[in-house]
């Protein structure tokens, strides 16, 4: 890589930059959050989907009359996409320059995942009360 | 920046070939990354035959005969020639380390010796490291206290407290782990990077600094921290054997630690 400089501004003030954002904290430490908690939602996901794997579409439906399967579902599904916006949202931040670009593609990023996640919710619903 | 290409103007070329001289029975070839601005162009990849027989063991003292016997053009830092100075990072068979503690049999096939990578390079071996340096005087490396130190006296420490220092202080600012880290290749202009982390962590850990918490919300961002992933390059890499991974780990706890 060749010296390029491109600003007279000196290297101590472009180090400090905007200064810090004050936050980070609370992002870094959901994602930690939300992943231990999909552990065990994620193992009985696993363990449902075994055991309902002969049963067809009428087993899921006597499966999802239950109230704590419909619940332990939806907190999945909710978990699941709350932890794939914030790491999609960190991928971002490592690979798309440009403070403009990356506020478009995350606030993209966000409604794909919260819309992704209205839907599939709605649809255990429905699977629920109306079978 | 990403960039999963190196830019046109950075491609390395082929070099010059020095052979060994007459006589040489034990030689190992040495390829060393060439660029002056002065003469433009791409940087090319010269190679030199040496005799090992003649030669010091480590990486550096063939670099300082290449130097001295054969091409008296080849530009590198160096100084202490002992590991403490930090003078000579760089990357040799494909791994940022110290030229003066690299020695040369461990060293697969011919040695490749590259400047650290992802840095603007002023010549040939010697990167720009003024953005790192500035980075390293944003987080204030001294110690901050609004108590006046004892009349005639130290500040005092007990020995747990100082042994939390232990595995910080000895880094030497070569900055073999911030140029090992993709993190700080793409985003470096706002990242600080491991070496700076480290060096952040050694003061917030000084039981004797009253500026902890004012450390830890100049470095609570999601470019200046988070942008650490835990790759861990850094901790690989470390020609001290220090875990700057782990210090940042510290830093992220102390972050949660003061939330509740």
């Amino acid at each position: 890589m060749t010296l390029k400089r491109a600003s007279l501004r000196s290297p101590l003030g472009q180090a400090r930059g905007l200064g810090s954002a004050k936050e980070g904290v609370h992002h870094w430490w959901a994602q930690r959050v939300t992943a231990v908690a999909l552990v065990p939602l994620s193992i009985w996901l696993v363990a449902t989907l075994v055991r309902l794997s002969n049963t067809g579409y009428a087993g899921f439906v006597s499966w999802f009359s239950n109230p704590i399967h419909v619940t332990v579902m939806i907190l999945l599904l909710g978990v699941s996409f709350h932890h794939a916006q914030l790491g999609v949202q960190v991928v971002v931040e490592d690979y798309i320059p440009g403070h403009g670009p990356r506020i478009v593609v995350n606030m993209l990023v966000n409604f794909v995942c919260y819309a992704l996640a209205a839907l599939s919710i709605v649809s255990i619903l429905i699977v629920a009360f109306k079978g | 920046m990403v960039q999963f290409t190196v830019p046109k103007d950075s491609q390395v070329k082929p070099g010059k070939t020095h052979a060994a001289p007459a006589g040489a029975k034990n030689t190992r070839t040495f390829k060393v990354y060439r660029y002056d601005p002065d003469e433009g162009g791409n940087p090319r990849l010269d190679s030199y035959d040496i005799d090992i027989d003649t030669c010091g063991p480590m990486v550096l003292d063939a670099l300082l005969k290449i130097k001295d016997e054969v091409d008296q053009t080849l530009t590198l830092r160096r100084s202490c020639r002992e590991g403490i100075c930090g003078s000579c990072s760089m990357n040799i068979d494909g791994r940022n380390t110290l030229a003066c503690l690299k020695p040369i049999e461990e060293c697969k096939g011919d040695v490749k010796v590259y400047p650290l990578p992802h840095m603007p390079v002023i010549k040939d071996l010697v990167p720009d490291l003024t953005h790192v340096y500035a980075q390293y005087t944003s987080i204030e490396p001294w110690l901050k206290s609004d108590t006046p130190p004892p009349p005639n006296a130290e500040r005092k420490q007990s020995p747990e407290e100082r042994a939390k220092l232990d595995g910080l202080w000895e880094c030497i600012l070569c900055f073999c782990c911030s140029t090992s880290c993709p993190s700080y290749w793409w985003n470096g202009d706002r990242y600080l990077g491991p070496a700076i982390l480290l060096q952040a962590s050694r003061w917030i850990n000084d039981s004797r600094d009253e500026a902890t918490g004012e450390r830890l919300d100049n470095l609570e961002d999601p470019f200046r921290l988070y942008r650490c992933h835990t790759i861990m390059n850094c901790t690989q890499t470390c020609p001290k054997g220090l875990n700057p991974a782990k210090a940042i780990a510290d830093i992220k706890t102390k972050m949660v630690e003061r939330q509740g």
